[in-house]
């Protein structure tokens, strides 16, 4: 399958590739890792006129943690998997990045790519909204923090413009007593998940939640955060009842649709039951374990 | 995909004057910035040992390095390859000795219908070069975004342990 004939610029740097982007009347896109927007070329789904490669323009493939850890929206999956400060302190993060798509995509999508793209299906979404992350956006009038919460609108859309670049994904430094994990069932690798759920807690002194945090994906427009289950959570000893009592509310927020991947009925099962170990794995790694 | 040189590409144009190094070739080509990397390998090089098998981002057969990196050249246009350098398996033999991976694959008979074979054998050279000491479970992890249909699983990986094998004594010059 061949994409439809476009115009395609390497662009220099952020303020170049917005410019391209301002010059193509609403028709540009950005290529980062491509692995999403390539594969809707070919199918013609997407037919830009104008690509912006953005794959040469340095400074977006750091990842650093100074108050709140800084990833670059170029940073490679593979990358993200590997990088120390991640393994160490982020597993949520590794969780996720291993079961997005497979090794060899991996090589090449991208996180802020994963984000733009703002697919349903795709794994860091609830993640980062799990994380209570903030997104930076650069366009022609400059810099802007987007909390993750406000960012994505519809499937496949979010609050950037057109000339909007996602640049930089900024998540709160991990907090004493703090831990995350984030779990999704797949018919096979490299398959979308017919659900996954991400959870964060903060844990107190006394053992019990002090603070939580669940992102479910694929189970509505855009990945969603399931508040009552949060709300549920919090203050409460992280014993069984409570911990089914929130993943029950997590499923009744969930909105899944019947596809290939199984029907409605039976994704908000897998939802309920995901939501309970991703909180026993939170858990477990707020209070000093794997 | 790291690219210290700047490109060479014009801008904002449908075709592309690019300069890729195949195999440790250089190629200076046009092409049409829609072109994807394996059809410039296959139609442009007229190197046909990347195959196409789905054409969807899923099977693996058209894997190649880019930099050193294993990806999928379905998913990839090869203006994206200006100034790199891509690996294939027409590469591997050197000087009419078949590269260790190649001879995994003979060894232990990894490959039945061979379709799959080039994608696995350039996902695992790039992989060994990672880990030169990989575990089954990690030698299957790292093969998971390659399909094989006649499902000759069990004897890539023990192709790919063989050739691990191989490259480690030789790298410890007991070959």
């Amino acid at each position: 399958m061949i994409p439809a004939s476009f115009e395609y610029a390497v662009a220099r740097d952020v303020a170049d590739a917005i410019q391209l982007l301002g010059s193509s009347g609403g028709e540009g896109k950005v290529l980062a890792g491509g692995q999403s927007l390539i594969p809707l070329m070919k199918f013609r789904l997407a037919q830009p006129g104008l690509l912006v490669d953005i794959n040469r323009v340095k400074g977006l493939s750091d990842i650093r943690e100074n108050g709140e850890l800084r990833i670059g929206a170029l940073v490679r999956e593979a990358d993200l998997d590997m990088n120390a400060i991640v393994r160490e302190r982020y597993p949520i993060l590794v969780d996720t990045t291993r079961v997005i798509a497979d090794p060899l995509v991996r090589n090449m999508a991208t996180i802020g790519g994963n984000l733009a793209h703002a697919d349903p299906a795709n794994d860091h979404p609830a993640t980062m909204l799990a994380l209570r992350a903030s997104v930076v956006a650069r366009g022609p009038k400059g810099e802007r923090v987007i909390p993750i919460d406000e960012f994505f609108v519809d499937t496949f859309t979010t609050v950037l413009a057109p000339d909007e670049i996602l640049t930089e994904i900024r998540i709160p430094k991990r907090p004493a007593g703090g831990g995350g994990a984030y779990l999704k069932l797949e018919r096979k690798v490299g398959d979308f998940a017919i659900a996954g759920v991400a959870a964060m807690v903060v844990m107190d002194e006394k053992g019990r939640i002090a603070a939580a945090s669940i992102g479910v994906t694929n189970a509505g427009p855009t990945a969603i955060r399931a508040r009552k289950a949060e709300d549920i959570l919090r203050g409460q000893s992280p014993d069984d009842k409570t911990i089914a009592a929130a993943a029950a509310a997590a499923a009744g927020e969930s909105k899944p649709w019947s596809d290939l991947r199984g029907p409605a009925e039976y994704k908000l099962d897998v939802i309920r039951v995901l939501t309970q170990r991703a909180i026993r794995k939170a858990v477990a790694r707020a209070t000093g374990g794997k | 995909m790291a690219v210290a040189t700047a490109p060479t590409t014009s801008r904002g144009q449908r075709t592309h004057k690019i300069h890729v190094t195949v195999n440790g070739v250089p190629h200076d080509v046009e092409v049409e910035a829609r072109t994807l990397l394996v059809h410039f390998l296959r139609e442009n090089l007229n190197m046909t040992g990347t195959h196409i098998g789905c054409d969807t981002t899923n099977c693996g057969a058209c894997t190649v390095l880019l930099n050193g990196r294993a990806v999928k050249s379905c998913t990839v246009f090869a203006v994206q390859a200006d100034q790199a350098t891509v690996a294939t398996v027409e590469g591997l033999e050197k000087d009419g000795k078949l590269h260790p991976i190649q001879e995994g694959f003979h060894q232990e008979h990894g490959l039945q219908c061979g379709f799959c074979t080039a994608g696995m054998m350039m996902t695992a050279v790039a992989f060994l070069a990672t880990n030169p000491k990989p575990t089954e479970l990690q030698i299957r992890e790292a093969i998971s975004g390659n399909l094989c249909r006649c499902t000759g699983y069990v004897n890539i990986v023990k192709s790919i342990d063989h050739a691990a094998r191989v490259m480690r004594e030789t790298a410890e010059g007991k070959a």
